[in-house]
C-alpha cells in the first residue's frame, strides 16, 4: 500500500500545476489583448516600487489594523512555503519528515535538527498568528460589515469569493496543526517522548492529543498531510478564478506601474498629429495617401471595449483583489453616487475574462455585440468622476482606476459624442471664448484696470 | 502704491522678458471671487518688485476641464495654440494661481512642445519666505487664530505640494488644524474633473456639502484653500451648513490680509 500514496501525490501535484500553468497562459494572452505600452524604463526605480509596494507592502499600512493583520497571513503564507518543501520532498519520496530523519543521523544533528525546529516552530507561530488575523478579517467582512465590504458590486460571487478563501486559510492552519500535533503525541505515547522540538504542536497540540487511540493518531496525521497538499493545490487551481491572483500579480504590477505623476493623464498622439495637420497652413487636406502606403483604420479615440485600453489596465484589473480602498476614498461614492472605482476594476476584468472565453469557443474575430461601455460600465458612472486621484492614490498596489475612466470618457464624447450638455457649451466656449464660460478674450485683463 | 501689471506685449514692445509669467486663469481673470485672489497676489508680486508679467487678452483656457471631460480634441487645440504664444515670448518660469493649470502647464504641456518651470503660488511664496525676500512678521491679524487648510486635488495628490501652503500659514502664527481628510487623503470639493461645469450625478448629497462638513468639524473659522474651484465649492458649502461662521481665504488674501499689504 505504501507505494500509492506517491503515485496519487504525482498524479494530483502534476495535474494541479499543469492545469494552473495552462490558466496563466489564458491570463498572458488576454493581457496582452490590450494596446502595447512601453513600460520598461528605469527598470532601477520600478524594481525600487515593487519591492517597497508588494514586497514591503507600503501602502497597505496607510490603515493600520488591516495591515498588520495582512502583514500575518502574508507572512505565514511565505514561510509556510518551506514547510511545502518538506511536503514535497515526502511526497515525491513516500517517506516522513525525511529532512527531519536525515538531519537527525549527521554528525552535525543537532545543528541541523535544531534547524529544522525552529523553522517549524517559526511556521506554527506565523499560522497561529494568520488564523487570528483571519478570523479577524471574517468578522470585519461579516459581523462588523465594514462598509466597503459590503458595497452593492460584492454582492454574490465576490462576497463568497473573500469568505471561500478565508475558510480555505483557516483550514490550511488547522491541518498542518492536525498533523504536527499528531505526529507529536505519536511519538510521546510510542517512545515516551517526542523528538520534535516544535514550539506549539509540541508543548500544547501534542500533549493534548497523545490520550487518543494510536491508530487514530496515524490517521489523523495523515488527514493533516493530506489535507494540507490538497488544500493548496486545491488553492492554487482556484486562484485564476479568484480575486486572490494578486498575490501573484502584485509583484509584476507595482513594477510595471506608471512612473509619472499622479496628476498627469497622457496626451494622445494620434490627436496631437491631427491637430498639427489642422494648424498648418501648408498641409493638404484633399491630399491622397503617398504611393505605396499602407491604409491604416482612422484611429479609435478613447476605449469602448478592453482591447481598447491598455495592457497595463488589464493587468492591473487581474491584479485587483477588491478591497476597495479606492472606493472607500471615493468623492463620489462617499456622496452616493454610482461611482464605485473597484468596480470599474472588477468590471474590466470581467469582461476580459469573457472576451477570452469568446476567442476560446469561437475565435479572435468573434463579436459579441457587447463591450465594457455601456454594457458593463454605465454612462452615469463615468460622469461621477471628479478625477481626484484618490482612488489611484489609495490602492496598495498602484492600480489607476482613474486611467480607465478618462479612456472611456475620451470614447463617449469624441466617439459617440455622448455629453452632457453644459459640457458641450463648456467645449465650445473655450473654443471659441477660449474660457469653459461665456466670457470674451477681451475681457480677459478687465480686471487689471479694477484694481484698487 | 499704484500696482503695476504689465503684459507680455507691452514687456516685448520694450525688448524685454520678464522673469516670471503670473498665469491667471480663466477664474482668476473672470470669476468675481477669484479675482480677490488675483489682486492679493498681484499685490504680493508688486510688494516683492517681482519682475513679471501676465498675458493679458493673449492668454486662453489651458484646456484642462475638457481634457479631463474626455474631449481631447478641444485640449490639444488649446494647449498647442497656448504654447505657441509661450513659446514665442520665450517664457522660462511660469507662475499660477490654479492649481488646475498648473498640473496641466507643468504635466502635460511638455510633451506637445511647452517645458517650462512651472510653480504654484503658494510655493512660490513659500521660496520668497525661505530666500527672505518677504518677510512675513508673525503675531499679526491671524496670530492664534484656529485656520484649516483644504488641500486642491491636482495640488496636493496630483504634484505632492502639502507643505508650501501650511508653511505659510505657520509663518502667520495661525493655530493651524487639519481635517480628519487631510494631505494624501483629502477630499476633493467637487470641482474637479469638469464637475464644475455640469451638474453632479444623481447622489445623496453634494461632494462639497461633505467637503464643508469636514471643514466645519474641526471647528476653525477660517477655510484656507490654494484653489479658485475649491474657493467656489467650499463658500457655498460652508455658507449653506454653518451660515456666517465660517470664511473661506485662499493663502495668498490670508497673507495680504495679515501683514497689511
Amino acid at each position: 500500500m505504501a507505494f500509492i500514496q506517491p503515485i496519487v501525490f504525482a498524479i494530483v501535484t502534476i495535474a494541479a500545476f499543469a492545469f494552473v500553468f495552462k490558466k496563466g497562459k489564458e491570463i498572458y494572452r488576454n493581457i496582452n489583448l490590450g494596446q502595447k505600452e512601453d513600460l520598461t524604463d528605469q527598470p532601477d526605480k520600478r524594481l525600487k516600487n515593487m519591492l517597497l509596494i508588494a514586497l514591503g507592502q507600503k501602502k497597505m499600512f496607510r490603515i493600520t489594523l488591516p495591515a498588520i493583520m495582512h502583514l500575518f497571513i502574508y507572512l505565514a503564507f511565505l514561510v509556510t512555503q518551506i514547510e511545502l518543501l518538506e511536503i514535497f520532498i515526502d511526497g515525491f519520496t513516500g517517506q516522513h519528515r525525511l529532512l527531519f530523519h536525515l538531519f537527525s543521523e549527521t554528525l552535525d544533528s543537532g545543528f541541523l535538527t535544531g534547524i529544522y525546529n525552529f523553522t517549524i516552530s517559526f511556521i506554527e507561530v506565523l499560522s497561529l498568528l494568520a488564523l487570528i488575523a483571519t478570523f479577524v478579517f471574517l468578522a470585519r467582512r461579516n459581523l462588523l460589515k465594514v462598509p466597503r465590504f459590503v458595497k452593492s458590486e460584492m454582492n454574490g460571487w465576490p462576497k463568497l469569493d473573500a469568505n471561500i478563501i478565508l475558510i480555505a486559510e483557516i483550514w490550511l492552519v488547522a491541518c498542518i496543526f492536525m498533523m504536527n500535533g499528531a505526529d507529536v503525541a505519536r511519538e510521546i505515547q510510542i517512545n515516551g517522548s517526542s523528538p520534535y522540538g516544535f514550539l506549539i504542536s509540541g508543548n500544547i497540540v501534542g500533549p493534548a492529543l497523545s490520550g487518543l487511540n494510536i491508530d487514530l493518531l496515524k490517521v489523523m496525521e495523515r488527514f493533516g498531510w493530506w489535507g494540507h497538499i490538497l488544500g493548496v493545490l486545491g488553492f492554487i487551481v482556484y486562484l485564476p478564478y479568484s480575486k486572490h491572483l494578486h498575490i501573484m500579480l502584485a509583484f509584476p504590477n507595482t513594477y510595471f506601474s506608471r512612473l509619472k505623476p499622479r496628476g498627469e493623464i497622457f496626451n494622445m498622439p494620434a490627436i496631437t498629429k491631427e491637430i498639427k495637420a489642422m494648424m498648418d497652413p501648408n498641409a493638404d487636406p484633399y491630399a491622397a495617401p503617398s504611393e505605396g502606403a499602407e491604409a491604416v483604420a482612422p484611429p479609435k479615440f478613447g476605449a469602448k471595449d478592453v482591447q481598447d485600453l491598455s495592457w497595463k489596465n488589464l493587468l492591473d484589473a487581474y491584479s485587483c483583489t477588491e478591497c476597495g480602498r479606492c472606493t472607500a476614498a471615493c468623492p463620489a461614492n462617499q456622496t452616493g453616487k454610482l461611482l464605485s472605482p473597484r468596480k470599474i476594476m472588477m468590471d474590466t476584468r470581467d469582461r476580459l475574462t469573457e472576451v477570452g472565453k469568446n476567442i476560446d469557443l469561437h475565435g479572435p474575430d468573434f463579436i459579441d455585440n457587447k463591450q465594457l461601455l455601456g454594457d458593463f460600465i454605465s454612462v452615469e458612472e463615468l460622469r461621477a468622476c471628479t478625477t481626484c486621484q484618490a482612488c489611484v492614490q489609495e490602492c496598495p498596489i498602484n492600480i489607476d482606476p482613474l486611467d480607465i475612466i478618462v479612456q472611456l470618457r475620451r470614447a463617449l464624447i469624441m466617439e459617440d459624442s455622448n455629453s452632457p450638455e453644459e459640457w458641450n457649451l463648456m467645449f465650445s466656449n473655450i473654443e471659441n471664448n477660449a474660457a469653459p464660460w461665456q466670457f470674451s478674450q477681451q475681457d480677459r485683463e478687465k480686471w487689471v484696470s479694477d484694481l484698487k | 502704491m499704484e500696482l503695476k501689471v504689465p503684459t507680455m506685449a507691452e514687456l516685448a514692445a520694450e525688448g524685454r522678458t520678464p522673469e516670471v509669467l503670473f498665469w491667471v486663469g480663466c477664474a482668476g481673470s473672470i470669476d468675481q471671487r477669484a479675482i480677490k485672489i488675483t489682486s492679493a497676489f498681484v499685490k504680493i508680486l508688486n510688494h516683492l518688485k517681482t519682475d513679471f508679467a501676465i498675458l493679458g487678452k493673449e492668454e486662453a483656457c489651458t484646456g484642462d476641464p475638457a481634457k479631463r471631460a474626455g474631449n481631447e480634441f478641444v485640449f490639444q487645440m488649446a494647449a498647442l495654440q497656448n504654447i505657441e504664444i509661450l513659446n514665442a515670448y520665450q517664457v522660462r518660469k511660469i507662475v499660477t494661481t490654479c492649481p488646475h493649470c498648473f498640473n496641466i502647464l507643468k504635466n502635460e504641456y511638455p510633451n506637445l512642445g511647452g517645458a517650462y518651470e512651472v510653480m504654484h503660488h503658494t510655493q512660490f511664496l513659500q521660496e520668497m519666505i525661505n530666500e527672505g525676500k518677504l518677510v512675513v512678521q508673525g503675531g499679526g491679524a491671524f496670530k492664534g487664530k484656529k485656520i484649516t487648510f483644504h488641500d486642491s486635488c491636482y495640488l496636493g495628490r496630483a504634484n505632492e505640494v502639502y507643505e508650501a501652503p501650511r508653511a505659510i500659514l505657520e509663518a502667520l502664527d495661525a493655530d493651524l488644524v487639519e481635517m480628519k481628510a487631510a494631505k494624501s487623503r483629502g477630499l476633493c470639493c467637487g470641482a474637479g474633473g469638469a464637475q464644475m461645469f455640469k451638474e453632479e450625478e444623481h447622489g445623496t448629497q453634494r461632494v462639497n456639502q461633505k467637503r464643508a462638513e469636514q471643514a466645519i468639524e474641526t471647528g476653525a473659522e477660517i477655510v484656507a484653500a490654494g484653489c479658485p474651484f475649491c474657493m467656489t465649492m467650499l463658500s457655498d458649502g460652508t455658507t449653506e451648513k454653518a451660515p456666517g461662521k465660517v470664511k473661506v481665504f485662499d493663502i495668498v488674501e490670508l497673507l495680504v490680509q495679515g501683514q497689511g499689504l
